[in-house]
C-alpha cells in the first residue's frame, strides 16, 4: 500500500515541479496546490497507515492511528488554503497592474 | 451573474440550513468525535459560499449583514484571549481547563475553555474564508 | 543596585521622551532630559568617598542565566572617571543644546538618541561581562550613527554617519572576536576574573590574536591612525553632539578599553609597542593635519584625534611598568598612566569648551570657515575669552590645566626614552621627539583658532548682524573653562579623589595608591620639560608667522593616495563586487530561483542519500492493499498527468479538484475522519476560488517555451519526482527513534477530549493553532487589502497601462 502511495506522490511531485518551472502564473499556483496535496499525502503515508482505528478514544480496538501527522496535516490544509487564496489574488492584481501573466516579463530591472 | 433558477434557489435555501445545523453539530461534537473549530468554521463558510453562488452578492449581504473582517478579528481575539485568560489565573499561557456541568435538556456535559478557543478558531475561519471570497467576487467592479 | 539604576535612568528617560513630546508639545523637552545626567551624577557623587578610599562597588543582575550572561555592574576608580565625564559633560551638553537647537528640529529624536547614547556609554564603563560590554559598545556606535545623521537631509551627514558606522562597527566586531579568544583562553567573560588569570595568559598562542583584535576595536573607536578618518566626517553632527560624543565621551571609549585591559595584555611587549607608537603617530599626524583645516570643527576634530593619540601613547608608556619590578625607582613608569588619566579629564574640559565656543560662532555668524571669519573679538567678547582659555590649555600654556598635563607628558616621554636600552631597541628615543614635534603643531593650530577667528579682519562674513550668544548657551562653556582654570589651581585634589583610585584598577598588583599618585605642581624649576615647553612656544610662533610659506607641503600628497581616498575606493569596489555577485544569482526570474532549490534538493539531499548508501527499498511491513485503492490511485495519477496536457485552465482546475477529493477519500481509508472532512470542504472552496479568479485573468495561452527548455523542465521534474520517491521509500520504515504519539493517546486524562486530533489542535499544541489563526487573519487582510484598497486608488491610471 505504502509503495503504491509513494509512487502516486512521485507522480504528483513531478507534475507539480513541471508546473512550477513554467512561466504562467496560474500554472505555478496550480503547481503549488498539487505539491501541497502530495506533501499531505506523504506525511500521512510515512506515519504508518492502516495500523489502527481512527484516533478517537472509545472506539473499539486498542490501537489508534498516529494522530500527530493528522493534526499537522489539518493545520497545513487550512494554511494552504489561505496561501493559495493570497497568491491567486496576488496573481490577478499583478495582471491588472502589469498587464501580463508571464513571470519572465515581470522581472524587475537589475538594481532591484 | 444572476441566476433565475427557482428550483435551485429553493433547494439551496433548505440545504443551507441543513449544512448550518451540521456545522453546529460538528463544532460541538469536535471534542469527542470528528469535527471541531476548523471543520465547523469551514462548513459554515461553505454554506455561505453556496448562498453566494446561488443568489448574488447584494441579496446575500442584505440577508446576512455581517462584516466578515470583524468576524475574523473577533475570532483571533477570542483565540488569543483565552491564552491570556489562563495567564490571569496564574497558569501557563493557553492552558485549557474543563469541568462537567449538568445542564437541562442535554444532561451531563463537559464544558471547558477549549470551547471558547475553538469558537475563536471557527469564527476566524468563517471570517477569513468569507472575506477572501467576497473580496474577490466584488473585485470585478474595478 | 543604585549603580545599576544609573545605567537604567537614561534608557527609561529615552522611553519617556516620545511620550513627553506627544503630550506636552509646548514644553521644552531638554529641561526634562536634563534630569537624567543630573540624577546619574548624584548617584555617582555618593560613591566618590568610597571609591577614593580604594574600594569598589559591584552588583550582579542575571540577564540570560542560561547563557551565563549576567549584567555585572562594577564601579571602580577607572569607571568612576569615565562615568563622571559622561554624566557631567552630558548635563552641560544638554543644557547647551536646549539653547543651540531650534524648537523646530526633531528634538524628540535628538534627545532620545542622546539618552540612548548616554545609557549605552555608562553601560560600557560599568560592565564587567565582556559580552554585555560589547552590546553596549555597539549601541554607542548605533546612537552615534543616528546623531551624526541627525540632519539627514544633508548628503554629507549621511556619508559621515555611514563612514563612522562602518569603521567603528567593523572595529567592534573585531573586538568581539578578541573577547571570544579571551574566553577561549580563560573560560570566563568576566573582566575581573580574566585579570586574575592575566599573569599566565601571555604564553598562550591565542594571546597575540586577542590582543590585536581588542586593540583594533579600541583604535577604531578612539580614532587612532589609520582609522581616524571617520572622526572629521562625524563633525556633520550638530555641535552639541560633536562636543559630547566625538570629543568628550564616545571616542574615549577606546581609551577606556585600553586602560581596562592593560592588566590583561600589558605582559606582552606587543602591547607596549603598539599602543605607544600608534598613539604617537596619531598624535603627530592629527596635529599636523589640524593645521591645514579651514573648517573650525574639522580643525577641532583633528585636534581631538591628536589628543586621543597623546592619551593612548601615555597608556602605552605606562604599560612598561608591567615589565619591571615596581619600587621607588621604577614608579616613574606608572606615572605615564596617571598622566593619561589626568589629560583625559583635562581634554574633556577644554575641548568641550572649545567645541561649544565654535558652535556659538557657527550659530551667531552663520559660518565656521576660517577663511571667512575674523575680527570677532569685539563682537563676541565672552566667546573670545572662552576660546582663548581653551586654546591656551590645549597648547599647553599656563595657567591652565593643559599646561600641567603637557609638562607631565614630556617628563613621561623622557622617562620612556631613558629606559635601559639593552632590553629595548633604541626607537624609544623617538618618543620625546615625536611628542615635542606634535606639541609645536598643537601650538600652531591653537594660534590659528584664536587669531584667524577673532583678530584678523573679516574677509567674507555672512550678511548677518553678529552679536554675543544668549546667556543660556554661554553657561556650559563657562562652567567648563572654570574647570580648566580650577584644575590648574587644585590639581592634587582631583588626583587624590578621582585619579588615584583609577590607578589601582590599572595596576591591581602594583604599588599602593599613594605611591602611584605623583604630586602635581606647576613649577619644577628649569628642567628639561620646561625648556621643551619654551621651545614649543618659540618654534610655534615662528612657524605660525611663516605659515603661508610652508603651507604648500599639504598639497604634496595626491588625493587618491590619502587614507580617505583609499577608504572611498575600497568602499566603491566593495559595492561593485557585491552587487556583481548578487546579480549573478538574483536574476529576478522565478524559474531560476526554483531551479536553484531543485538542484540543491537533487544534489545535496539526493546526493547525501546516494553517498551514504541510504537508499533501501523494502516492501515488507506494508499495509494490505485493496483493489478500490488501486483504482483510486490510478484515477488520481491519471488526473495529474492529464493536467499537463489540457488546454483549458478550467479543466486543469477541475482535475486538481479530482486529486483533492481523491485525497480526502484516502483520508477516510487511512482512518483520518477530521482530515477527510476538512479536505473535502477546503477543496470545494479552493475550486470556487480558482474559478472566481479566472474571470479576471487572461485565458490560458500555450506556454511559448522553446522545446529545449521544455525538455529540460521535464528532466528536472522527473528527477525531482524520482528523488522524492526514492527518499520516501527509504525512510518509510525508519524506526530509530521512539514515536511520541502514544503520549497524545492520554488525551482524555490530560485534555478532557476523546478526539485526539482535536485535542492536539485545541490543547496540546494550542499555541500552533492560535498562531495559525493569526496567519489566516493576516492572509485575509492581505487579500482584502490588495483588492479593495487599490481599487479606491483607481485614479492613478499610469499603473494600469
Amino acid at each position: 500500500m505504502e509503495t503504491i502511495m509513494i509512487i502516486l506522490i512521485g507522480v504528483l511531485v513531478t507534475v507539480a515541479t513541471y508546473f512550477i518551472l513554467s512561466k504562467n502564473v496560474i500554472r505555478i499556483i496550480l503547481g503549488t496546490a498539487l505539491l501541497s496535496h502530495a506533501v499531505h499525502m506523504l506525511i500521512l503515508t510515512i506515519g504508518e497507515v492502516k495500523k489502527g482505528e481512527a484516533p478517537i478514544l472509545g472506539t473499539d480496538g486498542s490501537t489508534y492511528t498516529d494522530a500527530l501527522p493528522q493534526a499537522l496535516i489539518l493545520t497545513a490544509i487550512v494554511i494552504g488554503f489561505a496561501v493559495t487564496a493570497f497568491v491567486l489574488v496576488l496573481a490577478f492584481r499583478t495582471y491588472k497592474t502589469n498587464g501580463t501573466d508571464n513571470l519572465e516579463e515581470m522581472r524587475g530591472d537589475d538594481y532591484e | 451573474m444572476r441566476i433565475n433558477d427557482l428550483l435551485l434557489k429553493t433547494v439551496v435555501r433548505i440545504v443551507v440550513f441543513i449544512i448550518l445545523t451540521l456545522a453546529i453539530y460538528l463544532f460541538f461534537a469536535g471534542h469527542y468525535s470528528p469535527g471541531g473549530g476548523f471543520i465547523g468554521g469551514l462548513v459554515i463558510a461553505s454554506a455561505f459560499v453556496l448562498l453566494y453562488l446561488t443568489y448574488d452578492l447584494e441579496t446575500v449581504q442584505k440577508g446576512i449583514p455581517v462584516d466578515f473582517k470583524v468576524v475574523a478579528a473577533i475570532g483571533v481575539l477570542l483565540a488569543v484571549g483565552t491564552g491570556f485568560g489562563s495567564v490571569l489565573f496564574g497558569v501557563d499561557f493557553l492552558t485549557q481547563t474543563a469541568h462537567h456541568f449538568n445542564l437541562p435538556l442535554v444532561g451531563d456535559k463537559e464544558l471547558g475553555t477549549v470551547m471558547i478557543f475553538e469558537l475563536g478558531v471557527a469564527l476566524t475561519v468563517v471570517g477569513v474564508v468569507m472575506t477572501i471570497i467576497t473580496s474577490i467576487a466584488e473585485g470585478d467592479e474595478d | 543596585m543604585t549603580i545599576f539604576l544609573a545605567i537604567c535612568i537614561p534608557f527609561l528617560m529615552a522611553l519617556l521622551v516620545p511620550l513627553m513630546y506627544t503630550f506636552f508639545p509646548k514644553f521644552k523637552i531638554g529641561w526634562f532630559v536634563l534630569i537624567a545626567p543630573l540624577a546619574v551624577l548624584g548617584i555617582l557623587a555618593s560613591y566618590i568617598p568610597k571609591i577614593a578610599g580604594g574600594q569598589t562597588a559591584i552588583y550582579t543582575y542575571d540577564w540570560v542565566p542560561s547563557l551565563g550572561m549576567s549584567i555585572t555592574v562594577y564601579l571602580d576608580g577607572l569607571s568612576m572617571i569615565f562615568s563622571l565625564l559622561i554624566s557631567g559633560v552630558g548635563a552641560l551638553v544638554i543644557l547647551y543644546a536646549i539653547h543651540y537647537l531650534s524648537s523646530k528640529e526633531a528634538l524628540h529624536h535628538f534627545y532620545c538618541y542622546l539618552l540612548l547614547f548616554m545609557g549605552a556609554m555608562l553601560g560600557v564603563v560599568f560592565s564587567d561581562n565582556m559580552m554585555v560590554l560589547y552590546a553596549f559598545w555597539e549601541l554607542t556606535s548605533v546612537s552615534s550613527f543616528l546623531l551624526i545623521a541627525f540632519w539627514h537631509h544633508r548628503h554629507a551627514s549621511r556619508t559621515g554617519a555611514r563612514k563612522s558606522m562602518l569603521i567603528t562597527v567593523t572595529g567592534g566586531i573585531t573586538m568581539l572576536i578578541g573577547f571570544l579568544l579571551l574566553h577561549e583562553m580563560t573560560g570566563t567573560f568576566s573582566i575581573r576574573k580574566t585579570i586574575e588569570q592575566a599573569a599566565i595568559l601571555y604564553d598562550h598562542p591565542l594571546f597575540i590574536g586577542a590582543l590585536i583584535c581588542v586593540l583594533i576595536g579600541a583604535f577604531t573607536k578612539s580614532a587612532q591612525f589609520p582609522f581616524h578618518i571617520w572622526l572629521p566626517d562625524a563633525m556633520e553632527a550638530p555641535t552639541p553632539v560633536s562636543a559630547y560624543l566625538h570629543s568628550a565621551t564616545m571616542v574615549k571609549a577606546g581609551i577606556y578599553i585600553v586602560a581596562r585591559f592593560t592588566p590583561i595584555f600589558a605582559y606582552g611587549w606587543t602591547w607596549f609597542w603598539l599602543v605607544t607608537f600608534v598613539g604617537l603617530i596619531t598624535l603627530v599626524w592629527g596635529s599636523f593635519n589640524a593645521v591645514k583645516q579651514t573648517d573650525l570643527k574639522a580643525l577641532l576634530a583633528f585636534s581631538t584625534i591628536s589628543q586621543l593619540g597623546l592619551i593612548m601613547s601615555l597608556l602605552g608608556m605606562g604599560s612598561f611598568a608591567y615589565h619591571v619590578q615596581i619600587d621607588t625607582s621604577t614608579i616613574i613608569y606608572t606615572q605615564a598612566t596617571f598622566v593619561a588619566l589626568f589629560h583625559l579629564v583635562n581634554h574633556s574640559t577644554f575641548k568641550g569648551a572649545l567645541f561649544m565656543a565654535v558652535g556659538i560662532i557657527d550659530h551667531e555668524a552663520g559660518t565656521r570657515d576660517i577663511r571667512r571669519l575674523g575680527g570677532l573679538m569685539s563682537l563676541m567678547p565672552i566667546t573670545f575669552t572662552i576660546t582663548v582659555i581653551g586654546s591656551m590649555s590645549m597648547a599647553g600654556l599656563p595657567p591652565f590645566n593643559g599646561f600641567l598635563s603637557k609638562e607631565l607628558f614630556f617628563s613621561s616621554a623622557l622617562a620612556t626614552a631613558s629606559i635601559d636600552m639593552t632590553s629595548l631597541p633604541s626607537i624609544v628615543a623617538l618618543v620625546p621627539i615625536m611628542a615635542w614635534v606634535a606639541s609645536i603643531f598643537t601650538f600652531i593650530y591653537s594660534c590659528i583658532l584664536v587669531v584667524k577667528t577673532f583678530f584678523e579682519s573679516p574677509k567674507k562674513l555672512p550678511d548677518v548682524k553678529i552679536h554675543e550668544a544668549p546667556i543660556g548657551m554661554l553657561i556650559s562653556p563657562i562652567i567648563l573653562v572654570s574647570f580648566v582654570f580650577g584644575i590648574f589651581l587644585f590639581p592634587n585634589t582631583l588626583a587624590k579623589y578621582i585619579l588615584s583610585p583609577a590607578m589601582l584598577s590599572i595596576y591591581p598588583q602594583g604599588a599602593s595608591q599613594e605611591m602611584m599618585t605623583p604630586h602635581i605642581s606647576a613649577w619644577h624649576g628649569f628642567n628639561t620639560e620646561l625648556w621643551m615647553t619654551i621651545g614649543v612656544v618659540v618654534a610655534g610662533i615662528i612657524l605660525f608667522k611663516l605659515l603661508p610659506k610652508w603651507k604648500g607641503i599639504y598639497n604634496r600628497l595626491p588625493k587618491h593616495l590619502t587614507l580617505n581616498g583609499l577608504f572611498n575606493r575600497a568602499l566603491y569596489e566593495a559595492e561593485n563586487v557585491s552587487s556583481f555577485i548578487t546579480r549573478l544569482y538574483m536574476t529576478g526570474s522565478l524559474r531560476q530561483y526554483m531551479l536553484f532549490v531543485y538542484i540543491v534538493l537533487l544534489g545535496v539531499v539526493g546526493g547525501y542519500f546516494a553517498l551514504n548508501d541510504a537508499f533501501n527499498f523494502s516492501m515488507d511491513n506494508n499495509a494490505p492493499i485493496h483493489i478500490y485503492e488501486v483504482i483510486l490511485v490510478g484515477v488520481m495519477g491519471a488526473a495529474a498527468i492529464a493536467m499537463l496536457f489540457v488546454s483549458s485552465r478550467v479543466t486543469a482546475t477541475v482535475l486538481n479538484g479530482i486529486i483533492g477529493y481523491g485525497l480526502s477519500i484516502f483520508f477516510v481509508i487511512f482512518r483520518a475522519p477530521d482530515l477527510a472532512l476538512t479536505q473535502l470542504i477546503v477543496e470545494s472552496v479552493t475550486t470556487v476560488l480558482f474559478l472566481l479568479c479566472f474571470t479576471y485573468l487572461p485565458a490560458w495561452k500555450k506556454d511559448r517555451l522553446p522545446s529545449r527548455t521544455k525538455i529540460m523542465n521535464g528532466i528536472i521534474s522527473v528527477a525531482v519526482g524520482m528523488t522524492v520517491v526514492a527518499i520516501s521509500l527509504s525512510v518509510l520504515h525508519f524506526n530509530e527513534f521512539k514515536t511520541i504519539s502514544s503520549y497524545f493517546e492520554n488525551a482524555y486524562e490530560l485534555a478532557g477530549g476523546k478526539n485526539i486530533v482535536n485535542t492536539i489542535l485545541g490543547d496540546f499544541r494550542a499555541f500552533d493553532t492560535m498562531l495559525e489563526v493569526v496567519v489566516l487573519c493576516i492572509a485575509s487582510i492581505g487579500v482584502y487589502q490588495m483588492i479593495r484598497l487599490r481599487m479606491k486608488k483607481g485614479g492613478d491610471r499610469h499603473e494600469n497601462k
